[in-house]
């Protein structure tokens, strides 16, 4: 198992060394000139020169490039121009931001998806098949900012439930010593339960932003691949030998189905992961993805650089851990390198 | 299950089901409450050092309030609101000054200590002003606007007095002196700090507070929050109210407004012009709009290439202008025009002031035959997209207008990390911008705006003998003190710019500030940031 992982793993060398020489490629080939930006509104041809010296940036690029690539090797991601601290600090303290709050959303997403999906699938044509079309129609066709104000709107500005949606923690909480960054573990850890509600309270309405937007891919998938294993013939032997109904569906049908489930799953988590900057811009949250976006903006190249190195490693990572969980659900699938 | 007993049942369950928000909070958090000024806005500093390498404008906000000046200005009344006064300083780290003919002389605040508790002392001052000469950038082109050039003007006569010899007479040195940029910073605690690569220690205070300011950044995390504590032991102005400063970014401005409405969040001041009409018409908060001082928002021309090189065309273009659908439609009333002064107004000796320019589609009709464009032309309009809740607007109104008189326009939206990169190449035939200048006074826009040496202002290359030698004349007027003399150079520079029309003013923005009730002491500032020190929450 181990050695199929490590060769698993080698095939991805090329695959990153792609991403590293395209991104920086990408970057450099992007409209605008930081050391312009950087040298703010009053600056002199002189002074803008000054700041390209100081970045580095009058350099040939191939020299750049070995440069950055000798930093990448030291784990040196290199420092953001707009928060002025180094890249790795500032994933590092924003990947589990984005995680807990995507990882939160998936889950409240397939705790509703998942049996949507079955029971659409076990009666179809039902009304309950009919709820689950327009659910997951509903749901794809709302664009995630707009969700989400509408959510803000409702239960923040008319209902005042939920509180302002201001980040991870409203302005007078102080936040969980750092274990691993997510507050709810964290503050659960240290049994601050305060803090934990707080987090919680904090969560909800983006976290159903993000719910209401994943439903529709995951109980799509699990109807057409409950159908398509409802219709097979050991279903129906296994209904033939008479057991009972929750057998069959659960322990047969469903553990069958569950391959191109996870697989979706797999795929809408790392999508959300780098997608939900509309959530995150919305909900002031301090992720991931709307640090990229408003460095891009700014044309500060080394966070960019990062956070795309960041996602197609954690890509890498996903889609090894599907893989695995492939084998586990099915046995006849072979982790093959 | 009923329909009607199934909803109440299905919101009582979802009542219960929330989870009890900012209503549950405990006496030390309300207290704390009441102690602390909430703000909230779009964008937060990159960096806390307003010397640092492309320290952005939320940047220079913490640097006013965190660092002392030798010198600050004292208020006074506009309309209503408190107002930087020009001519009148304030003591800030120094307890004297003495200006003479061709040097300041300084006497520092003896009790005066950085937030560490070392002394301040001259020779701090004199590293710091060293620094802001000489780190590059941004800062040493701010000094520079006073003559400040050198470090040898930075004299210690002993540990309390400090002296700045002037390069040249110049009105603006002292003006210069009371912006953000000369801070004194504590020299030892720096240089501790500093390394052969860095010998002024920009490392260092980027991210962390080394002055002797009325408040200090205690956390700050990039792009979500700045949090900062009163410094008790300040000693450059009347102790602050306020304990704490929770500076939280907030990007949705919609989500901003809704905090403030809701009575979560104090302060914030960049929400768009709609939202601020509406909320002063809703009475809840109370807002305040200032116009920038020394600022203008105006459409630019290439004056190097045809067919704006005719100052007939620019003229017309100027007829062409749909000022007041701009104001109304785009601002929501929320600036202060910069045309329609009546045809026998007399030019005054102020900056910035309204053109006698109106829409007449006739007159641009006349003056674009004259030049020899009877059925007009086509061209490009740009706009900078960091600021596309007006820009955008505004342009689509101008190619509307244009479109009348026969010139076709086409919108060009660059965005904001390429904007001044646009800018700066100065090959934009047609675009709008804003600038403003810190030194509020006429010469000095003048000098950045329309003076033939083409400082990267001059957006639109505009070369004029004619201008130049009244801004050359106001310049040495104002230092000689040829009040006369002066004014006839004002009047002409300005004279000149409305007439040859190489851009055209359109309006003075505001700056909107939007408050809960109970907080007071907001002062509008030549940097029109916040300045924390002032703010009481009742």
């Amino acid at each position: 198992m181990l050695t199929t992982i490590g060769k698993r793993l080698l095939t991805v060398l090329p695959t990153l060394i792609g991403v590293i020489i395209v991104t920086f490629l990408l970057t450099r080939a992007l409209p605008g000139d930081p050391a312009a930006y950087f040298a703010g509104p009053a600056a002199s041809k002189e002074a803008v020169e000054q700041i390209r010296v100081s970045l580095g940036l009058d350099k040939p690029l191939p020299e750049q490039f070995i440069r950055y690539v000798k930093d990448l090797t030291q784990g040196n991601l290199g420092n953001s121009l707009s928060t002025g601290r180094p890249v790795t600090t500032e994933i590092v303290s924003r990947l589990p931001a984005s995680a807990e709050l995507t990882l939160l959303g998936l889950i409240l997403s397939m705790m509703i998806a998942v049996p949507l999906g079955i029971l659409a699938a076990v009666k179809q044509g039902s009304w309950i098949d009919h709820t689950c079309r327009v659910v997951a129609t509903a749901g794809v066709s709302l664009p995630v900012f707009f969700t989400g104000l509408l959510l803000v709107y409702v239960f923040y500005y008319i209902l005042g439930w939920s509180p302002a949606p201001i980040g991870r923690l409203d302005a007078f909480t102080s936040a969980p010593p750092n274990y691993t960054g997510f507050y709810l573990i964290d503050s659960l850890v240290t049994g601050n339960w305060e803090t934990f509600r707080a987090t919680l309270s904090q969560l909800i309405l983006p976290a159903a932003t993000l719910c209401i937007f994943s439903l529709a891919p995951i109980a799509r998938m699990t109807r057409a691949s409950m159908l398509a294993v409802l219709a097979s013939e050991f279903v129906r032997t296994a209904r033939a030998s008479g057991l009972d109904g929750r057998t069959v569906i659960i322990t047969y049908a469903f553990r069958n189905a569950m391959l191109p489930v996870v697989t979706t799953l797999g795929m809408v988590f790392s999508f959300l992961l780098g997608a939900n900057v509309l959530v995150e811009k919305v909900f002031a949250w301090p992720g991931i993805g709307s640090y990229a976006v408003e460095a891009l903006l700014q044309s500060d190249f080394a966070p960019v650089q990062g956070f795309v190195l960041t996602m197609a490693v954690l890509y890498v990572l996903l889609n090894l851990l599907i893989d695995i969980l492939y084998g586990v659900i099915d046995p006849r699938v072979r982790l093959e390198g | 299950m009923k329909r009607r007993e199934f909803l109440k049942k299905a919101t009582a369950l979802a009542a219960t089901a929330a989870v009890p928000g900012p209503s549950v909070i405990n006496s030390a958090k309300a207290q704390s409450r009441k102690e602390t000024l909430l703000i909230v806005s779009e964008s937060g500093p990159n960096n806390i050092d307003i010397h640092g390498v492309g320290t952005n404008v939320p940047g220079y906000e913490v640097s006013w309030n965190c660092y002392d000046r030798l010198i600050s200005h004292e208020m006074k009344d506009v309309n209503g609101t408190p107002y930087y006064d020009r001519d009148k300083f304030k003591m800030e780290l120094a307890e004297d000054m003495n200006v003479g003919d061709m040097s300041a002389t300084f006497k520092l605040k003896k009790n005066a200590k950085f937030q560490d508790g070392t002394p301040v002392t001259a020779k701090d001052v004199k590293w710091s002003l060293d620094r802001s000469v000489s780190v590059g950038g941004f800062p040493t082109f701010q000094m520079s606007a006073g003559s400040l050039t050198k470090p040898e003007q930075f004299v210690v006569v002993d540990d309390n007095t400090f002296r700045i010899d002037f390069a040249r007479k110049d009105r603006l040195t002292i003006p210069d002196v009371a912006t953000i940029v000369p801070c004194i910073i504590n020299s030892e605690l720096v240089k501790k700090n500093a390394t052969e690569k860095d010998p002024w220690g920009l490392e260092y205070t980027k991210q962390n507070t080394a002055g002797s300011g009325a408040y200090k950044v205690t956390s700050w995390v990039p792009g979500t929050e700045v949090i900062m504590e009163r410094n008790d032991a300040w000693v450059g102005g009347k102790l602050p109210e306020t304990k704490k400063i929770i500076w939280r970014i907030v990007p949705s401005a919609g989500n901003r407004r809704a905090l403030l409405e809701r009575g979560d969040a104090d302060i914030s001041y960049d929400l768009p012009n709609k939202d601020f009409v509406e909320l002063k018409s809703a009475g809840k908060l109370s807002i305040v709009s200032t116009p920038y001082s020394n600022g203008v928002q105006y459409i630019g021309m290439n004056v190097t290439q045809p067919p704006f090189n005719n100052p007939k065309v620019r003229q017309a273009v100027a007829y062409a202008i749909p000022y007041q659908k701009i104001m109304d439609a785009v601002l929501f009333g929320l600036a202060k025009p910069s045309f329609g002064a009546a045809p026998d107004a007399p030019t005054q000796v102020a900056w910035p002031q309204a053109t006698k320019y109106n829409t007449d589609i006739a007159k641009a009709k006349a003056l674009l035959a004259e030049a020899g464009f009877p059925n007009g032309f086509e061209t490009t309009i740009s706009f900078d997209l960091g600021f596309a809740g007006v820009n955008e607007p505004l342009c689509v109104l101008v190619q509307e207008s244009l479109a009348q008189v026969g010139i076709k326009v086409s919108i060009n939206k660059i965005p904001g990390a390429n904007w001044r990169t646009e800018l700066n190449k100065k090959t934009m035939p047609l675009y709008t911008n804003v600038f403003s200048g810190w030194l509020d006074y006429p010469e000095y826009f003048f000098i950045w705006c329309y003076h033939g040496k083409n400082s990267i202002f001059n957006t639109m290359s505009y070369q004029s003998a004619t201008c130049d030698a009244f801004i050359d004349g106001a310049v040495t007027a104002a230092a000689n003190g040829d009040k006369a003399k002066y004014e006839a150079d004002v009047k002409g520079m300005v004279d000149t710019a409305f007439a040859d029309m190489p851009r055209i003013p359109l309006y003075q923005p505001y700056v909107n500030v939007a408050m809960q009730k109970n907080v007071t002491g907001y002062q509008y500032w030549f940097h029109r940031r916040l300045d924390y020190r002032t703010f009481v929450k009742g």
